[in-house]
């Protein structure tokens, strides 16, 4: 008899302490043990503020006065819609997100499909590779910034070097760009920089679907003679689909709840041309004080995107059971 | 694996571009923090080389002369609590779901993944009011009461993965051995996820530091703050950059993380691919 058995053995005589330890012990007492604490971590501090920020965004609580007492009715989201700051926020989550979609997806197929294989150096470039998303966001922000300088810019100087920008060159005569101070352009950089921060993170998800092809399937592809291509887009793709959906899920709420990329890079500028939803919900409910008016701005999109992210979850969940 | 050599080309054409891109900006961070600034701010010449001798006196200055110490300290003790909280309550709940609870633990992964989509860009404004009633605004630890939220349902999705990838067989054999069902967590399957539980004390100390909105909105004392929230209000001075020290505390930070992250790479992708 093993010693666990012989120590189950005793306990079963034993007192009421073993007879509750062998109570608390069953799978379904033990079940709620050991999930109860997290759930309710969650409930306490996730489900509760959710509730008290759709309450805060019906009241007219500010600052000064946080009570909930005075309710307004959806008068706040009526009043915020109509601002143009509000409007060009909205705007700008949404292309800023797509964009950073649209790439990571290529780019994190890309990145997959090279690290399926071994080679020298691979623990060196995964280190190298994972460098953005080790770094905390704000501070990634602040070497963007650095980097997209508008004077000292050393994306500029290889430019004027290649010779597309400066006198004389198909991007016009000055020597910089002014990456961050122009709107199309800031949102571009927005959406560069916010790609090579989630791109890490994308692949090892991505990856992970790539890793759970069954080999046989390649090689069978490529007995039969297809091509490079082929194979990616006939088997690659379509079995990778189920991990691509969580991959776009996490990369775009992220990207759509952070504020401080943003912030840093043109603080929304110029004007608010390029501001976005959760900056603006800081600005309005934390700067300017008006909690009620930020709370609507911040769940403004949230039933957006459960719809979108249940719907994705059910089709990744299906793609994955076909 | 036999590759031709346009194939080849193609891969490490793929790899050196991959690479450029990661590292790029982090190279001209990298030059900045040892350029003096005679060196640093002249036009026309080569950024990526040094035209004066390199100094380490911005990186002294970072240290000696700044709250970044300060800072730096913040974040550990925040990022230290965090992991331990997150872990605590993580590891069992992910072992309840992936072992205990049947059927209805298997679509759990989707229940995790809607606390995700209220994020802290959607609970801070109340979430500022909680911290005050609670009596810790302006202190370190409404970020240790309020970062687990983030940390924990990430955390537990990614331990049901590694919980998963351990073989059913090895417990139920632990239970016919006369073991109890606490046991033989305990002694038998959390062993195994020991490394998964690595990658996610680094995946919860990064995202810890990482967070800036709750940071900057509970947090107004410079005594207070962590490296997130801090540095971009306190190094930066209105007008005024110290690039070279904004850059070391950028990359002070960031190198230890990704050698960390490397290190567990390869468990981050098995996680995942259990997970979903």
């Amino acid at each position: 008899m093993s010693k666990a058995a012989a120590t189950v053995a005793t306990a079963r005589d034993g007192g009421a302490l073993a007879r509750l330890a062998r109570w608390l012990d069953q799978p379904k007492v033990l079940a709620w043990l050991m999930l109860g604490p997290a759930v309710l971590y969650v409930v306490a501090f996730v489900g509760f503020p959710f509730v008290l920020a759709i309450a805060l965004s019906l009241s007219d609580a500010t600052i000064g006065d946080p009570s909930l007492d005075n309710f307004v009715g959806l008068s706040n989201y009526a009043t915020v819609i109509q601002t143009d700051a509000f409007q060009l926020a909205l705007r700008n989550s949404l292309i800023v997100t797509a964009g950073v979609i649209c790439l990571i997806l290529v780019l994190a197929t890309l990145a997959s499909e090279l690290l399926v294989y071994s080679f020298r150096g691979k623990r060196l470039f995964q280190t190298l590779f994972i460098l953005p998303w080790a770094m905390p966001v704000s501070l990634a922000a602040i070497v963007w910034l650095w980097f997209l300088d508008s004077t000292f810019s050393p994306v500029d100087w290889i430019l004027v070097e290649l010779g597309v920008l400066g006198p004389g060159s198909p991007l016009g005569p000055y020597s910089h760009m002014y990456y961050l101070g122009r709107e199309w352009l800031g949102l571009a950089s927005t959406i560069v920089a916010d790609v090579w921060r989630m791109l890490p993170l994308a692949t090892i998800i991505v990856l992970a679907g790539r890793l759970s092809i069954p080999e046989e399937r390649f090689e069978q592809a490529r007995i039969d003679g297809a091509g490079v291509f082929r194979i990616l887009f006939r088997i690659t793709i379509p079995a990778l689909k189920p991990m691509l959906i969580v991959a776009i899920l996490f990369t775009s709420l992220l990207v759509i709840g952070e504020m401080s990329m943003i912030e840093i890079l043109t603080r929304g500028g110029p004007g608010h041309s390029t501001q976005v939803l959760p900056y603006w919900a800081y600005l309005k409910g934390i700067a300017g004080g008006s909690l009620a008016q930020g709370a609507a701005i911040a769940l403004f999109l949230f039933p957006f995107l459960l719809v979108v992210s249940v719907l994705a979850l059910r089709a990744a969940y299906r793609a994955q059971e076909a | 694996m036999f590759l031709s050599l346009a194939r080849k080309t193609g891969f490490y054409g793929g790899i050196g571009f991959l690479t450029l891109f990661a590292i790029l900006p982090v190279l001209w961070a990298f030059l900045t923090i040892f350029k003096t600034s005679g060196d640093l701010y002249s036009i026309g010449i080569s950024p990526f080389f040094f035209d004066e001798p390199p100094t380490l006196s911005n990186l002294v200055f970072l240290f000696t002369r700044t709250n970044f110490p300060t800072f730096l300290w913040n974040s550990a003790i925040v990022g230290v609590c965090v992991v331990a909280i997150t872990l605590l309550l993580a590891v069992p709940a992910a072992f309840a779901l992936a072992r205990l609870t049947g059927r209805w633990g298997e679509h759990s992964g989707m229940a995790i993944f809607l606390v995700y989509l209220i994020p802290p860009s959607l609970l801070f404004i109340p979430m500022y009011q909680i911290v005050v009633w609670l009596g810790v605004a302006n202190s370190i630890w409404s970020l240790v009461i309020v970062l687990p939220t983030i940390t924990i349902p990430f955390c537990t999705w990614l331990l049901l993965g590694f919980f998963r990838s351990v073989p059913r067989t090895l417990d139920e054999a632990a239970l016919l051995d006369g073991c109890g069902q606490f046991t033989a967590f305990r002694k038998v399957v959390l062993p195994q996820v020991y490394p998964g539980i690595g990658a996610c004390a680094v995946f919860a100390f990064s995202l810890s530091l990482g967070n800036y909105i709750y940071a900057a909105t509970f947090i107004n004392a410079s005594a207070a703050r962590n490296i997130s929230a801090g540095v971009p209000t306190e190094l930066i001075r209105g007008d005024v950059f110290y690039w070279p020290e904004l850059m070391a505390a950028t990359l002070v930070v960031a190198i230890p993380l990704a050698i960390a992250y490397g290190l567990f790479f390869n468990y981050l992708v098995g996680g995942f691919k259990n997970a979903t």
